[in-house]
């Protein structure tokens, strides 16, 4: 059994692998699939990097080649922070940029046969875990901390509860969507790959199209506009 | 009461065909919300980028309530709770 390659076997499998084990504080901890994955991203994002950096720094006037790809992708994503969050949500930019395309390349592996990292609910809690934080922290920031009791307290102080109940389940609702939605096209791929597997020539092409492509780049969107959205709101008025 | 494990195996396969019936409010949201985007677009062509993307966005939230029953469903027949 192939624990990385997902389409290498003639049996439904989809499941996250562990590779090798090793003991950490007493505790046994495994390097999986995941693991293996999520580096091979961000070797890949990497590469990317170093080569966006190189085409930067003899970058013309008049961009060519290279250069204007990069420049898109800067552009766009820029774009869409500022088209959703106002000219006060530039310090966002790199936030939103980051998670666009680190989630952007982990939906689109499952193409090259990987099993995508946000398939697995631990990449996709510590994402939410992080908007949550930021979402907090940029609400004591702008409305300080007499704002952020009042909206707690916001129809009657009774109501409290309610909404603490209501701001701990952001980031539970962001990464289950992400989770749930990469795991069910990897589940349906896998159905189709160890089921149909003695016709499942050329056309599941077809299908890549759909829950890699279409669903990975619909995800994206949503969890990075899902993102501004709190966070603008968190911004207040001031 | 002691129960055969494949019984319970069974009810638990039972039990998530069961919560993928979420399925049908999500299909109904969606199914609304294309409607009247595309409403929107014969009403005023020129906003078509825009009604697209607030379209799918919605779309997108209004999907958790079915993914939710369809993680239920995968709980139950690949982690087996109730089987241990």
């Amino acid at each position: 059994m192939n624990p990385i390659l997902l389409a290498a076997d003639n049996e439904v499998d989809f499941m996250i692998h562990g590779i090798f084990s090793y003991s950490f504080f007493g505790q046994k901890v495994w390097i999986t699939t995941t693991h293996v994955c999520t580096l091979i991203v961000l070797i890949t994002l990497m590469i990317f990097m170093y080569v966006a950096g190189r085409a930067m720094k003899k970058g013309k006037e008049v961009p060519e080649g290279f250069q204007n790809v990069v420049e898109l992708i800067v552009e766009k994503l820029d774009g869409m922070v500022e088209s959703t969050m106002g000219t006060k949500g530039r310090n966002f930019r790199n936030y939103i940029g980051t998670i666009f395309i680190f989630i952007i390349f982990s939906n689109i592996s499952g193409l090259l046969g990987l099993r995508p990292p946000t398939a697995d609910y631990g990449t996709t809690l510590p994402l939410g875990l992080i908007t949550f934080t930021l979402i907090f922290v940029t609400k004591i920031r702008y409305q300080k901390v007499t704002g952020f009791l009042k909206g707690l307290c916001d129809p009657w102080p009774f109501w409290a509860p309610i909404n603490v109940i209501g701001d701990v389940a952001v980031p539970i609702s962001l990464s289950l969507r992400l989770f749930a939605n990469i795991l069910s096209g990897t589940v349906m791929m896998a159905l189709i790959y160890g089921l149909l597997n003695r016709i499942a020539y050329v056309w599941p092409a077809a299908l890549h199209v759909y829950f890699d492509l279409f669903s990975g780049a619909i995800q994206t969107y949503v969890f990075c506009m899902l993102t501004m959205t709190y966070i603008a709101d968190a911004m207040g008025d001031s | 009461m002691e129960f055969n494990t494949n019984f319970i195996l069974g009810c638990s396969a039972i039990g998530a065909g069961l919560a993928v019936i979420a399925g049908i409010g999500p299909g109904v949201g969606q199914g609304i919300a294309a409607g009247h985007a595309a409403a929107a677009v014969g009403r005023n062509p020129g906003a078509k980028g825009d009604i697209t993307g607030t379209m799918l966005l919605g779309q997108a939230v209004a999907e958790t309530t079915g993914l939710y029953g369809l993680l239920i469903a995968m709980i139950l027949i690949f982690v087996k709770p109730l089987a241990k």
